[in-house]
């Protein structure tokens, strides 16, 4: 038997994975792939949907860690979290206020933006705000005020669901609609035209630090949804094809954006990288997908980490925080 | 014949007769899992029209007579005729002896699919087309929606030349069906009411059917939809700016789902309509379901006529020409 120590402190975790959201399945492959790397590490491990039995069963199994993988709201808005943080577990991931914050796209960007970091310029818009003044006139003064191509976003959202790149600005009322139906804030943002990176931060104790970036390229020239999810729809390049100064200035951004949002242990930061090799903020997930296929576990093997390993050690830093 | 499921005889029955680019007619909209079938010996599907009262013979007649004349080879016509998959709608007697005798002085067989025929709600479906035309039809039975999916045992009825080509290629393809099963069917069959299992199964069905038609009158009085005799679905259609295939993402967001209409044609028709599934839910699930469904339709209306007569100007204004404020003022 070779499976390595692990310490007295982490002998369980409970992974939550599934939920019922438009994620579901991503979530349930992140979680098992989670639980799957732990356990090989040594590590016993409990893998739970959430339900309405969860918190009674976590108060009284008492896990040593609990390891959210559950994307989409809920998982990443911070509700859940806030919840985890009143059982008094130690859990994986960004706490409650920061994942909120993180998760609502204009706030994101307004505190990167704050840290000096670039953003594309944007405006954010309520649905109200289209009722109370006439479609026409609101849509006609962002035409005017951002010239085309632009990208049009639910402000909260995963996995690309409801966003449109609008290089005619005929097409800026359906892709507007497309959002709204996902989120009754929409944000209508430049689109830098660039190498698109994934950059994943990790934090084990040492300060974070940044993955080498992944560079996307989906076929269909959108990484939308169907892109992010079937085989052979998108190409990934890890690390990404940018020159060194280029990738330590990305890297840099990435490890900027998750500090200034006080987001700890780990996430993975988007960002478009333009001809002048300036990196543009885009968002970050708090819980990044974990699946096989996923782009951060790309960029870790990548880099030479053992998944197990660093679970582990992730988890063990959670522990540490929360003594702290 | 007994097979894999009525989906082995259609996979069957399609490999025997379909070269590529052969037609086959099917009802519009049709099964997905025979479509899928149909795609993949590279027919050439054609949808015939259908009403309240199924496939409409006149539209059958036309189609016949474009396709004859444009040269094409039609095989078949694959119809479900009792409690259609996914219509909902059941033909009538009058029609299906109209349809076979069109068939017939056409030569075109007719595959016969009838897997929800038992599961009527008020009175029984007309008789099988199959029973009066053992020439021209090869019928389709399944102990999927009556006893359990899960057995994968179904049978085929075949005009006799057809029947020994069916075993023949049924034994290449996978020897024997499950014959445990076949056992426990048998076994069931002899053993208990399965005639008043199937009483149960219909009323149940029935109330489930009445709950969602009585929610959709409710929740979406302005939408429409078929009203089934029997079988599991209802057919819904939308108002044309919608796109159900668009939309489904965002109803499992409210916790609701369907299945989009695009996935019953080969042409990509069908954004308007959704198959809504009434067997499994119990009747109140079946209303919050509905509930949902509204929120989700009427929520994209509204944002659709919100948006309605925007029609932005290109080329954009340069800035200097800007009479508005700039929107971050709002
Ligand atoms: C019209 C129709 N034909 C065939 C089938 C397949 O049935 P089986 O389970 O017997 O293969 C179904 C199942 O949904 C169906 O609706």
């Amino acid at each position: 038997m070779t499976t390595p120590l692990v310490p007295e402190s982490l002998r369980t975790v409970t992974v939550l994975a599934g939920g019922i959201s438009h994620e579901r399945d991503v979530s349930l492959r992140s979680g098992r792939r989670v639980a799957d790397s732990l356990t090989a590490h040594g590590i016993s491990v409990e893998l739970r949907d959430p339900d309405a039995t969860l918190l009674g069963h976590l108060s009284e199994t008492r896990p040593d860690v609990i390891w959210p993988a559950l994307h989409g709201a809920s998982g990443e808005d911070g509700a859940l979290r806030g919840v985890l943080e009143a059982l008094d577990i130690p859990f994986v991931g960004s706490r409650a206020t920061a994942a909120r914050l993180a998760w609502d796209k204009p706030t994101a960007k307004a505190l990167v933006a704050r840290a000096g970091i670039h953003t594309p310029r944007s405006v954010t818009l309520s649905h109200d705000a289209f009722r109370e003044l006439g479609a026409v006139s609101v849509l006609q003064a962002i035409a005017d005020e951002h010239p085309v191509p632009l990208v049009v976003k639910p402000a909260r959202g995963g996995s690309a669901q409801g966003v449109t790149v609008v290089d005619d600005i005929a097409g800026l009322p359906r892709a507007m609609v497309d959002a709204y139906t996902y989120c009754e804030d929409v944000l209508v943002e430049q689109k830098i035209v660039g190498t698109e990176v994934a950059i994943g931060v990790i934090d084990t104790g040492d300060g974070p630090i940044a993955l080498p970036a992944v560079e996307i390229v989906p076929r269909s020239g959108f990484y939308g949804f169907e892109a992010r999810y079937n085989a052979g729809e998108t190409r990934f390049f890890t690390p990404a094809r940018l020159d060194d100064t280029v990738a330590a200035a990305a890297a840099a951004a990435a490890v900027a954006a998750h500090t200034a949002l006080g987001l700890r242990h780990l996430s993975r930061v988007d960002l478009i990288i333009d001809a002048a090799g300036t990196a543009w903020f885009l968002e970050v997930n708090v819980l990044p997908g974990l699946t096989e296929t996923s782009l951060v576990p790309l960029a870790l093997e990548a880099a030479g980490y053992d998944l197990g390993w660093l679970y582990a050690e992730l988890a063990q830093k959670a522990i540490t925080d929360h003594r702290a | 014949m007994v097979t894999t499921g009525s989906q082995q005889a259609l996979d069957l029955v399609t490999r025997l007769f379909i070269n590529p680019g052969d037609v086959v007619l099917a009802e519009s909209p049709s099964y997905v899992g025979a479509l899928g079938v149909f795609r993949a010996y590279q027919a050439d599907v054609v949808h015939v029209a259908m009403d309240a009262e199924g496939l409409i013979p006149e539209s059958l007649r036309e189609t016949i007579t474009t396709l004859e004349a444009a040269g094409k080879p039609i095989k078949f016509l694959y119809t479900i005729p009792n409690f259609h998959n996914p219509a909902g709608v059941t033909l009538s007697w009058g029609r299906r002896l109209e349809i076979l005798d069109i068939c017939r002085s056409h030569g075109i067989l007719v595959l016969e699919d009838n897997p929800y025929g038992l599961l009527y709600f008020d009175q029984p479906a007309p008789q099988a087309m199959r029973s009066v035309d053992d020439e021209g039809v090869i019928y389709l039975g399944s102990f999927s929606k009556t006893l359990a999916p899960g057995f994968r045992v179904g049978w085929a009825l075949a005009p006799h030349a057809i029947r020994e080509k069916l075993i023949l290629a049924n034994e290449s393809a996978t020897l024997s069906p499950n014959s445990f099963g076949q056992f426990v069917i048998t076994e069931y069959l002899d053993q208990t009411d399965w005639k008043g299992q199937i009483d149960t199964f219909r009323h149940l069905y029935a109330e489930r059917r009445d709950a969602m038609l009585s929610a959709l009158g409710e929740y979406l009085p302005k939408l429409s939809w078929t009203k089934p005799e029997g079988g599991f679905f209802v057919w819904v259609t939308l108002p044309d700016e919608l796109d159900s295939k668009a939309m489904l993402p965002r109803a499992v967001k409210e916790l609701v789902a369907y299945t989009p209409g695009t996935a019953f044609y080969s042409d990509g028709q069908g954004k308007q309509n959704m198959r809504l599934s009434f067997c499994y839910p119990t009747p109140e699930s079946i209303r919050t379901g509905i509930a949902r469904l509204a929120t989700v339709i009427n929520g994209e209306i509204d944002l659709l006529q919100t948006f309605s007569g925007a029609n932005l100007t290109t080329p954009i204004p340069t800035r200097s020409s800007v009479t508005t404020p700039p929107p971050n003022t709002l």
